[in-house]
């Protein structure tokens, strides 16, 4: 009998010790494991980052007498200044291949905020040419900011179409 | 017809119950997860000790925990990583279970909902986690998280333009480190409370051996597979392959596939599917449990062992000589019974009205009503080994097992059961009285066979009187599924009681609990 407990507390312990192995190494394999492949080996990646206020879509107007007179004393400033800005255009293209076409509108209750844009795209690693235009205006035809380059692009690495308006378009 | 899912759950938790008995892990998934965030807590504040927390110092300090202190610092990151994914492994394992045996809807629907934020937040946890690596995983996920967050209205767009090189300064870690080592924990820990907070007797740390056996099993797994990083970070270059943590890291890779808006729906659309699935359909509400003050004489025990919190204690308002007297909350009840069978009133043998009263009952199956139809059962028993089968509407189906000398009721719950009614039985004509309440230490009720098991023993109020043969009562709860192993454990009681004398003369009637 003594000899029978023995054996059940000895398979008992081996199928807990089975139990936590089980568990053991599915906690393993999913911890990092199966791996992803964000990235061909042939592959690179561009991105545009741009950060710019539009140009404000109105003038500032100047406000009549009459109209003046209509506001209360506090409210009466001698400009009209409207806030909202333009939607910003960008256009990137690789070897004449667009890449991005992006209109953004300004954020904010006023759409008067600055516009944050960031985009991705995974392209062949290897020579290309790269264009960028951007229209901050809508008063204007055509681009106000534009730059190309020609670029060997490794693989895995991550080209950044960077802007800021002293500069324009820096390709990094 | 059982539904393939309990099914499935269930010969997961019998396979289980082989080797582990009543430390089954899984009747224990809401304390363990509770263990491995105090394993990843300690583990984590070792780690902190020796952590640089700068974009510069963040990966070069990882690696020096790692590799300089393998045996200190090295098996405490492991420790980190592997109990925080446990930790995901038997949440997903608590909400199969709980799904599985459909204790999610009705009363429960609470513990549901406020367990979903709270899965979410222990997400949250391990992402910022990983961002303080600072190696090219964090930065796969700084950008990933990034995009995410710039598609909520509140950023603009403004969050990823942070990882562009050049821009990344060290008030980012900050802010890191200060969510992932303060702010989430903090809130988890908030959220948790709000989880527990309709339940009684609540546990927050499993049964010693388990525990032991689970912290081996971590360590074990930190010894043999040590966690390590991916190169460091680097924002002019991309990592081609990356080994994701799934447990925590699964919808990252859905961002190179959809827009961030897309991900945020599904993500939305899960939880709202979550948060609704205690409706879908609705479960038609029992009637709660109601008090009634002539047969109540305040004694307070089914308040100590409601599982849900229904049940609260005030001063006596009916001017009877008692102290207390205890009121029952609608809402929080879940029509167990088990107050029922905690009610030193609800004795069959009071026969001073024709109809028995007791001090709380169940509108929809009041006790008079199972001391009537224990009275037609033992009428009806034939055979040398008259056996009642007290059951539950959760575990096995006592009305299966009937036979000519065995005859079943069915109660709400088996810690509906008062202890004097297995007596009543005994002196009433049955030879053996078996329970077959859910699988051991498991109750659809959470503590009705706990409860029960423990009157029977003697060991919790009311307890089951000495005259009442112990060797003639044999509790031996089954699932659904497992009406086989409780038929042939009926078989062994009824050859036990077969070589039993039979019991003595019958009971005097009007004996009342001797407490």
């Amino acid at each position: 009998m003594k000899a029978v407990w023995k054996m059940n507390k000895f398979i008992k312990h081996t199928l807990q010790i089975v139990n936590y192995a089980i568990f053991m190494a599915l906690v393993w394999y999913f911890s990092a494991a199966p791996a992803y492949r964000y990235l061909e080996p042939n592959q690179a990646v561009v991105v545009i980052s741009v950060s710019h206020s539009g140009e404000l879509l109105k003038p500032c107007r100047k406000v009549s007498a009459e109209d003046l007179a209509k506001l209360a004393p506090n409210m009466r400033k001698p400009m009209d200044c409207p806030r909202e800005r333009s939607p910003i255009k960008i256009e990137v293209s690789m070897d004449g291949e667009e890449l991005f076409n992006i209109t953004a509108q300004p954020p904010g209750l006023f759409a008067d905020g600055s516009v944050n844009v960031y985009r991705s795209v995974k392209v062949t690693a290897g020579q290309h040419h790269f264009e960028v235009k951007m229209n901050d205006s809508v008063h204007l035809q055509g681009s106000r900011f534009v730059a190309s380059q020609n670029i060997k692009l490794e693989p895995a690495q991550q080209l950044l179409i960077d802007f800021n308006s002293e500069d324009g378009f820096v390709f990094k | 017809m059982l539904n393939p899912v309990k099914r499935l759950y269930l010969l997961l938790e019998a396979w289980l119950n082989i080797s582990f008995k009543e430390w089954n892990p899984l009747y224990h998934l809401g304390t363990l997860t509770f263990f491995f965030f105090w394993i990843a807590l300690v583990s984590g504040v070792y780690l902190f000790l020796f952590f640089h927390g700068s974009l510069d110092g963040a990966y070069a300090s990882v690696e020096r925990i790692t590799n300089e202190q393998w045996y200190a610092g090295g098996v405490m990151r492991s420790l980190h990583r592997y109990s925080s994914d446990a930790a995901v492994a038997t949440i997903i394992l608590h909400i199969f279970r709980e799904f599985a045996l459909g204790r999610y809807r009705g009363i429960r629907w609470y513990s549901w909902v406020t367990g979903i934020p709270a899965l979410w937040m222990v997400v949250l946890l391990g992402i910022t986690g990983y961002w303080l690596v600072w190696d090219q995983l964090a930065q796969y996920l700084a950008i990933g998280s990034a995009l995410l967050m710039d598609e909520l209205p509140i950023f603009f767009g403004s969050m990823s333009s942070n990882f562009v090189d050049g821009r990344l300064n060290d008030r980012f870690f900050i802010l890191i480190e200060f969510l992932h080592l303060l702010g989430q924990p903090i809130m988890l820990i908030f959220v948790l409370w709000f989880h527990v907070r309709r339940l009684s007797n609540v546990n927050i740390m499993p049964p010693k051996g388990l525990a032991i056996g689970s912290l081996l099993a971590m360590l074990v797994l930190s010894l043999i597979k040590p966690a390590t990083s991916h190169p460091p970070a680097d924002l002019t270059t991309l990592p081609a392959v990356l080994n994701l943590d799934w447990f925590y890291l699964n919808i990252y890779p859905l961002l190179d596939y959809w827009t961030p808006g897309q991900v945020w729906a599904l993500v939305m659309g899960v939880t709202v599917l979550l948060m609704l699935m205690p409706w879908l359909p609705a479960k038609k509400k029992a009637p709660a449990a109601v008090v009634d003050l002539n047969n109540c004489n305040g004694c307070t025990q089914c308040f100590e062992d409601c599982p849900y919190d229904a049940i609260s204690v005030r001063a006596r308002t009916d001017g009877a000589r008692h102290e207390y007297e205890v009121v029952v909350d609608p809402d929080l009840c879940a029509a167990c019974g088990i107050c029922v069978g905690a009610c030193i009133s609800s004795n069959p043998f009071r026969k001073a009205e024709p109809d028995l009263h007791t001090g709380i009952d169940m509108p929809q199956f009041p006790i008079n009503e199972v001391r009537n139809l224990t009275d037609t059962a033992l009428v009806a028993l034939r055979g040398d080994t008259k056996i009642i089968m007290f059951g539950c509407q959760h575990g096995v189906d006592v009305d299966g097992l009937e036979a000519q000398d065995i005859q079943g009721i069915k109660l709400i719950c088996s810690g509906m059961l008062p202890p004097a009614l297995v007596e009543y039985a005994l002196s009433n004509g049955a030879d053996g009285v078996m329970i077959a309440g859910c699988r051991h230490t498991d109750c659809y009720c959470r503590f009705g066979n706990r409860w029960m098991e423990q009157r029977m023993a003697s060991s919790r109020h009311p307890v089951l009187r000495a005259r009442a043969e112990a060797e003639r009562i044999h509790i031996h709860g089954g699932a659904i599924t497992d009406s086989r192993a409780v038929a042939k454990a009926l078989d062994e009681f009824r050859q036990k009681l077969s070589i039993l004398e039979k019991p003595g003369p019958r009971l005097d009637e009007s004996c009342v609990e001797d407490e």
